[in-house]
């Protein structure tokens, strides 16, 4: 039985980096202006995979992302930098998902991939920094989870024994498999694309991206089926549909306010000595320090 | 109406969490205002005495799980007895700490009763809900409120049909309140082989390094903070200088944590720690509404920035146009100067 690493990845907005226009002028968010990426605390994950594979003689690492069409970008980049295979979740029903309804799609993709032995994901995505996904995923599987796992301590095919991260120290846990593991920012960062793996999986597409392609790749797929990213829609998932999108979401946005902050006076000075002076001896006399 | 339940966390040296206290507080409030009681429920090991440092928050109910195998914090055995609790009391609302463990936890309470939860709250209310598609009306919600979306907006979030209304809140955005000193409740004990099974216990704690908590920003009544725009270690130690000099604690912006300017325990706002010194420095910090949802309380605000349009100086009581490597020696040198 091949040792099955599934990692959970998503693609995000980039909030890191965004501009003026990011919001529309009615107060929504223009998703279109902001950079789409490969969560950063996923590609964490998917080292942390990437390890357990090359400790384990034979094991494959499996990319479920749900999300887009666009989404099979970080799929492709995945493999760029050693997955195996890919499969993303998409459907015009998901849309509007919270994190529970979100968790029951991912539950039912992954339950597509078992036998599987490890199924690892980022922390949180840092376009809803919630941190839900993971353990809830778990939930639904019925698997033990391990949060904020920093490293991977050692791994075979019955155990893994994890690092993980606290507050105020670290923990080290041992568990068996199957198991899901979400991965902080401090574990290792992700290898970079491998050039051979970057020629082999360059061509990797879904269904529905090859429909858009002008080349004929009928041929290429059938001499190598790895190119193929396979789409599972709500249907191939079997899933209830009053379990997903708004529907399914039992937490609604009442309402979105734009940040307008509020104007207070303020005494504006200059780096010259008598302002910072002058302040200092401001500060001083009315007791804020000293 | 059911009632308010809050999970509370029990530290290392075993005592009730501040967040846990400052959610007893706010769901004391909640409770008040909804006409209902307001539950808590403590596990762990050795934990008899936790009830004293509830009760004078405003507690009518405590129900304790406390068996040796319930400490350290494991997910699976706590999550079993919260879920099972649930089940029984039905609750109308949870508050977790947005702690490691409030973290860990909730989000696998919620997909177990398929409620919604809402992270990172930075504020929480009682209000109404008409559906404008049904026309149908809600009364009594808990409005969820965050910052979204890379901070750029604020999201009132319900939970109309299904119960708990669960959230999870940092320390320190909640203001820690005795209810009454001689407030007394009453302690359930729960019969812990009820709820958990042995498989619970397959995930085995094999090495612990807890530090003692060394930096305590949030009671600082001075902060000095920086955020990106300090630039370099060598500007950020200038913060620490200055900090010495007034007698003042450092913190950083999410920015220069990820830049690898300060430590992660310095963060602060939404997703770090939420402060309300006497007066706050912000050194190079543009002020996203992530780091000013943790600050904006200060009771006076200077802030260091070369750009004279950054947000953080709409907020700031002065604002000084400049470089931090080159004003901080001067408020240094004139600190020196006029506090002899």
């Amino acid at each position: 039985m091949t040792f099955r690493i599934v990692v959970l990845a998503k693609q995000v907005p980039d909030t890191r980096n965004v501009g003026k226009d990011a919001m529309k002028a009615d107060g929504t968010v223009n998703r279109a202006a902001l950079p789409a990426i490969f969560n950063p605390e996923d590609l964490n994950a998917l080292e942390m995979a990437l390890r357990m594979k090359d400790s384990i003689p034979g094991a494959e690492v499996v990319v479920v992302s749900m999300g887009p069409g666009r989404a099979a970008e970080i799929i492709r980049e995945a493999m760029y930098r050693g997955a195996d295979r890919g499969f993303l979740v998409t459907d015009r029903k998901f849309a509007g998902s919270d994190t529970l309804a979100t968790s029951y799609a991912l539950s039912l993709a992954v339950k597509k991939l078992e036998p599987f032995h490890v199924l690892i994901a980022g922390r949180q995505a840092i376009d809803g920094d919630t941190a839900q996904v993971g353990p809830q995923t778990a939930e639904k599987l019925g698997l033990p989870q391990i949060t904020y796992a920093e490293e991977l301590v050692s791994i075979d095919t019955q155990k893994v024994i994890i690092r993980r991260r606290l507050e105020r120290g670290v923990e080290t846990v041992k568990a068996p498999l199957p198991v899901c593991i979400t991965v902080h920012g401090s574990a290792p960062s992700c290898r970079p694309r491998n050039a051979k793996l970057v020629m082999k999986y360059k061509h990797a597409r879904t269904t529905t991206e090859l429909q858009e392609e002008t080349r004929d790749y009928t041929e290429l797929r059938h001499e190598r089926p790895w190119l193929q990213i396979t789409e599972w829609s709500v249907e191939d998932l079997q899933a209830e549909t009053d379990k997903l999108g708004l529907a399914g979401s039992p937490t609604k946005v009442k309402k979105i306010d734009n940040v307008v902050l509020q104007h207070k006076e303020s005494k504006v000075l200059t780096a010259a000595d008598n302002d910072i002076d002058w302040l200092m001896k401001k500060l001083i006399s009315s007791h804020i320090i000293g | 109406m059911n009632n308010v339940f809050v999970y509370c966390e029990i530290t290392e040296e075993g005592h009730v969490a501040e967040v846990s206290l400052e959610l007893l507080s706010k769901g004391r409030k909640l409770a008040g205002e909804l006409g209902v009681k307001l539950e808590a429920v403590a596990i762990g090991s050795g934990i008899e005495k936790v009830s004293q440092e509830v009760f004078p928050f405003g507690v009518d109910v405590l129900h304790l799980a406390d068996d040796p195998r319930l400490s350290p914090y494991r997910t699976l055995p706590h999550a079993s007895i919260i879920i099972g609790l649930f089940k029984e009391e039905q609750p109308e609302i949870v508050l977790f700490g947005a702690t490691s463990i409030g973290r860990d936890l909730a989000p696998r309470v919620a997909s177990a009763l398929r409620c919604g939860l809402t992270a990172d709250c930075t504020a929480l209310e009682i209000g109404d809900h008409t559906e404008p598609k049904t026309g149908k009306t809600y009364k009594n919600l808990l409005y969820q409120i965050r910052p979204a979306f890379g901070g750029n907006i604020i999201a009132t979030i319900i939970n109309p049909d299904t119960r708990p209304q669960m959230a999870t809140v940092r320390e320190g955005v909640m203001k820690k309140e005795i209810h009454s000193a001689n407030h007394k409740g009453k302690v359930k004990n729960l019969d812990v082989s009820k709820y958990v099974k042995e498989s619970d216990f397959v995930v085995e704690i094999i090495e612990r390094h807890i530090e003692p908590q060394k930096l305590n920003i949030k009671n600082a009544q001075i902060i000095v903070a920086g955020g990106y725009g300090v630039g370099t270690p060598e500007n950020f130690k200038l913060l620490y200088e200055l900090a010495d000099v007034i007698g003042a604690q450092v913190g950083a912006s999410r920015a220069a944590v990820d830049a690898g300017l300060a430590e992660h325990e310095r963060q602060i706002g939404q997703t770090g720690v939420t402060v309300r010194p006497k007066l706050y420095i912000a050194c190079g910090i543009s002020g996203a509404v992530q780091h000013r949802a943790g600050m904006d309380q200060s009771a006076q605000i200077i802030s260091i920035n070369k750009d004279p349009n950054a947000p953080i100086n709409q907020i700031a009581d002065y604002v000084i146009i400049g470089d931090v490597a080159e004003v901080l020696p001067k408020m240094i040198k004139y600190y020196k100067q006029n506090s002899k």
